[in-house]
């Protein structure tokens, strides 16, 4: 066990919110680029399998990388972080925990999430604390490539494709729109975060998020309900997860499980 | 009685288990002929001022999806500036069967470009024993 890091420019009240933020973080990346590995071989072309595939590691990095801070912080180490802990203990949002279902959901999934991700880690490259600051810095390249991918692909099967791509896409963004209003569920510590300058907080990212998003289904020409009509997708943030999450951890993990302290 | 339910195929890879796939396949109805993408020939560019260098293909439907298949598939290890894309079809190059209009008399080796080539990679070296990365364009005959 690593002592948390002297931090002066972190005041202990601040601790447990940047913590809490940071699992947020790391489980949505952790469990979203599980998702996104599952579809490795099966993928609609060869090219595609690979891009995809590709983002999934990504995720997992960016997962790898928020748990090695959250290990500074006094944290478990990495492995144990993403491996060892069940369900109850997960602060990712229900949107990630989804299974694949089809190449229009995921396809979905992935833009509303990769968006999200974007505005995220772009304010928090002006966060006080200034590692998760190098960090974001360090995966704008990565992130902006995934918003690129997601955002050429829902385009083209929305306004480019046939008339059941289309339908199909409309279909994925009611389904998948409540979910990720989940991303946004506001903890206990927005106040503490945004005082202390280490993030803004959830409804500004939502707000940046909603802007941005719209032009983009604008020219995927598919419809958008009204904000004010959906229902977000609590709960994950408080550890109240939908029935996928258990199962996925439990095959996630076997292997890891089987033997805890081998050396890899 | 119940009906029999059929077994599917059960793989060590358990996502494969849970698509349920029937151990007996039903019969395949063949996709229409042409029913495939484009291919983009992929041009990839490590340093502002440098030549891209063709690395190979893409399937894409356009060609901002191309850009996006060709980072994966050619720009993910070493260094990249740009890259760019070109439609197969677009590309216009001597048929096979007239690789014979290239062959040279020997006694006009005076015309061969051979000299011009040896001075731009003698260039080259010099420029990279000089420790400068920018490439500029190699002078021209």
């Amino acid at each position: 066990m690593v002592p948390p890091l002297q931090m002066p420019q972190l005041p202990p009240e601040a601790l447990p919110a940047l913590k809490d933020l940071l699992y947020r973080m790391a489980d949505d990346a952790l469990i979203i680029g599980h998702r996104h590995s599952e579809w490795t071989g099966l993928g609609p072309i060869l090219e595609e399998d690979i891009a995809f595939s590709s983002i999934a590691q990504d995720k997992i990095g960016h997962a790898y990388a928020l748990y090695r801070l959250l290990h500074e912080l006094g944290e478990p180490e990495p492995d144990h972080a993403a491996f060892m802990r069940d369900a109850p203990q997960f602060r990712c949002c229900h949107l990630v925990e989804y299974p694949n279902g089809g190449y229009d959901f995921s396809l979905m999934r992935h833009l509303l999430f990769d968006l999200a991700e974007q505005w995220r880690y772009h304010l928090l490259e002006r966060s006080s604390y200034e590692p998760l600051a190098q960090l974001a810095h360090k995966v704008r390249g990565e992130i902006k490539y995934h918003v690129f991918h997601a955002t050429q692909w829902v385009v083209h099967l929305g306004a480019q494709g046939t008339e059941e791509s289309h339908e199909r896409m409309q279909r994925a963004l009611l389904q998948a729109l409540p979910l990720a209003l989940g991303i946004f569920e506001p903890s206990e510590y927005e106040e503490l975060l945004a005082g202390h300058a280490i993030f803004p907080g959830e409804r500004v990212l939502q707000s940046h998020w909603w802007e941005t998003l719209l032009p983009i289904l604008e020219r995927a020409q598919l419809q958008v309900p009204p904000l004010e009509t959906l229902t977000p997708a609590y709960g994950g943030r408080r550890g109240q997860h939908t029935e996928y999450l258990q199962p996925l951890l439990d095959e996630m993990t076997e292997v890891f499980r089987s033997d805890p302290t081998a050396q890899w | 009685m119940e009906a029999p339910v059929q077994a599917t195929i059960r793989s060590l890879d358990p996502r494969v288990t849970r698509l349920g796939i029937p151990q007996e396949l039903p019969e395949f109805t063949p996709k229409p002929p042409l029913d495939e993408w484009q291919t983009y020939e992929v041009f990839h560019q490590a340093r502002p001022g440098e030549q891209p260098v063709h690395v190979g293909t893409v399937h894409a439907p356009d060609p901002e999806m191309a850009l996006v298949f060709a980072k994966e598939q050619y720009a993910r290890r070493g260094t990249t500036y740009s890259l760019w894309v070109v439609r197969t079809a677009d590309i216009y190059a001597f048929r096979s069967e007239d690789a014979d209009i290239f062959a040279t008399v020997p006694e006009k080796t005076y015309r061969e470009p051979q000299d011009y080539k040896v001075v731009q990679k003698l260039l080259r070296l010099k420029r990279k024993s000089h420790g400068s990365s920018s490439a500029d364009a190699p002078a021209s005959p």
